[in-house]
């Protein structure tokens, strides 16, 4: 068992000491802390809405901003994680070790996700604290966060396994850059794009009562934002989010939310397997 | 016993043959220097032995044990041609992390770092090395754990003559202590004197596979015999001893092994008409060109 463990523990070592250097960690951080006090500085106006207190409304806008900034974070850190080892040549010294491809993967991951932790947890460690300053009720939106908080880190863990997937897939830190800026925009912008195109299209019909959804779980940053918004009645309210979010039931969001991050890991895993260095 | 085995080793890609049933074995304490020109299939094969990539056909043990498998990786290390390793990582923190990954004590970085000549450096990052210092991480990093086979692809280039020597010192004292050593290169002058056998690669195909003395017999390649005639003699030596005229004054000859003295008694015998003659072995040079083109002759 430790033969197994003690590999990847020394390279996720390695990897975070990478991420400090390559100053991730400080990105990462500053960016989040940044955009978490801008959205805690622009929900503490007063809004005027009866029930909801400023932590909640804070989680609303942070759900929002957590769905493009950790997807983006996460397959920036990830996409040169194969390719830049390709090149360097140093992935065939690797697997010449005594080291298993899962193993190396499973070290970079833990590296990368202990650095997204870092980030968010401090991004909306900040959001909760300017809330509770202002707002002696914004405890009650205290679970929101939390599980906010958590299901950030699982979102991220999906796009760092897609990310080592691309990376794997384009052998070229390059290619492996412009293929993750494409899975960005295909998941959280170009899919969303798509399906309100076919819900005006279908005009209220079949599409949208039946296959849209579905549609919705499918994609890993829509069911971040619903699971988040549908577990918590007041978020929802505050980001006036009606209709999908309300069909969805919040365990099936959840569902989706715990599945993707097993799902793109094991995707990750095939991919550099297929890869002859 | 042998540490490595290989018997009828092929490799196609799409097209192209990149081995062609290659065949040899490297013996404990024993150094094999890979020779041929570029693209004659020596990283490839070495990836073969080292299971980063399956053969089309053949057989190949490592330590008595299947290519990449568990054993075979324990007990072989692997110096990748060209490796260039992380840039923000300290020559220290980077062989710390391959002495972990073998499960050794991560405080025997710093020896083997000043072993390879990097001590003074090794708390910079890699991303200030020369070429020739990150060619010496790799190294260090190929020294760890006592390996009993070495595979080293390319191990000098990038190396200083003065690096070489220390190179190569450090192998002899790893193959003097047992370890079985396959390094390839693309010149023969280099490996020359610090290798036990010469294996040639040509387009994929084995053309030689011996000690060089046992090379040079099998080549016999003519000597030359350059002659210099005193002035306005060189015609008269040239006809004489059917040799063709260089210049003004240099006449040229070759001979066979066994006719060398003959030769020379030819010359001798002219001594009024000549100062000096030279006698111009096959050098190494002439040596590889013969194994390796071989089969286009
Ligand atoms: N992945 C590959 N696909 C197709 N051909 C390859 C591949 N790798 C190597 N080759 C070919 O195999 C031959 C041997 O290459 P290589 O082993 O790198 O030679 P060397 O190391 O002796 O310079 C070359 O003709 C090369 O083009
Ligand atoms: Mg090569």
């Amino acid at each position: 068992m430790t033969a197994l463990i003690r590999p990847v523990f020394a390279l996720g070592a390695t990897e975070f000491r990478v991420a400090l250097r390559n100053r991730w960690v400080t990105i990462t951080v500053a960016l989040m802390a940044l955009f978490a006090l801008v959205l805690s500085a622009a929900g503490s106006a007063p809004t005027g809405e009866v029930g909801v207190d400023a932590l909640s409304v804070t989680v609303a806008s942070l759900t929002s901003l957590g769905v493009y900034l950790v997807p983006l974070m996460a397959l920036l850190m990830s996409f040169d994680a194969v390719a830049g080892e390709v090149e360097r040549g140093t992935l065939s010294l690797t697997l010449t070790y005594p080291v298993s491809r899962s193993g190396i993967l499973m070290g970079k991951f833990a590296a990368h996700l202990t650095v997204l932790t870092i980030a968010v947890g401090a991004g909306y460690g900040l959001a909760a604290i300017a809330a509770l300053a202002t707002d002696p009720e914004a405890l009650t939106g205290l679970p929101a966060l939390v599980r906010l908080f958590w299901s950030s880190i699982l979102l991220g863990a999906v796009f760092l396994a897609l990310g080592y997937t691309l990376s794997a897939i384009a052998r070229r830190p390059g290619a492996a850059a412009g293929l993750a800026i494409g899975v960005w925009l295909a998941f959280v912008v170009l899919y969303d794009l798509g399906l309100l195109a076919a819900v005006v299209a279908d005009g209220g019909g079949v599409f949208t009562t039946h296959a849209l959804p579905w549609l919705l779980l499918a994609n890993p940053a829509d069911a971040f934002r619903l699971y988040n918004l549908a577990a918590s009645e007041a978020t929802a309210a505050a980001s006036g989010l009606g209709g999908a979010a309300q069909t969805i039931p919040a365990a099936h969001a959840l569902i989706s939310v715990l599945l993707w991050p097993v799902g793109a890991f094991g995707l990750a895993v095939a991919a550099l397997r297929r890869v002859t260095p | 016993m042998t540490r490595l085995t290989l018997s009828q080793v092929t490799k196609r890609y799409d097209g192209v043959t990149a081995l062609d049933a290659v065949g040899f074995t490297v013996a404990p304490g024993e150094r094999v220097a890979l020779l041929g020109h570029n693209g004659a299939g020596k990283s490839t094969l070495m990836k073969i032995i080292l299971g980063l990539i399956p053969a089309t056909s053949g057989q190949i043990k490592v330590l008595d044990a299947a290519p990449g498998s568990q054993a075979a990786r324990e007990g072989t290390a692997y110096l990748p041609e060209n490796v260039a390793f992380h840039p923000a990582l300290t020559g220290l923190e980077q062989i710390r992390l391959y002495l972990r990954l073998r499960g050794c004590d991560p405080a025997q970085a710093m020896g083997l770092l000043e072993r390879v000549g990097l001590g003074h450096a090794a708390r910079r990052r890699i991303g200030t090395y020369s070429k020739g210092m990150r060619q010496r991480v790799g190294l260090a990093q190929a020294l760890i754990g006592q390996p009993r086979l070495l595979i080293l692809d390319e191990p000098t280039s990038g190396l200083d003559p003065v690096s070489r020597r220390e190179f190569y010192a450090i192998l002899d004292g790893l193959a003097a202590e047992g370890a079985a050593i396959l390094l390839s290169s693309h010149a023969l002058t280099e490996v020359e004197a610090r290798t036990d056998r010469i294996v040639i690669l040509s387009q994929g195909r084995l053309m030689a596979n011996d000690t060089l003395h046992a090379l040079r017999r099998q080549a016999a390649l003519p000597i030359r015999l350059q002659i210099s005639a005193h002035p306005g003699a060189a015609d008269q030596v040239a006809a004489q001893l059917a040799g063709g005229r260089r210049n003004g004054v240099m006449v040229d000859l070759t001979c066979s092994h066994h006719e060398k003295l003959t030769r020379l008694g030819h010359i001798a015998a002219l001594k009024g008409l000549i100062e000096d003659v030279e006698i111009i072995p096959p050098s190494l040079e002439d040596l590889y060109s013969h194994f390796s083109r071989r089969d286009d002759q």
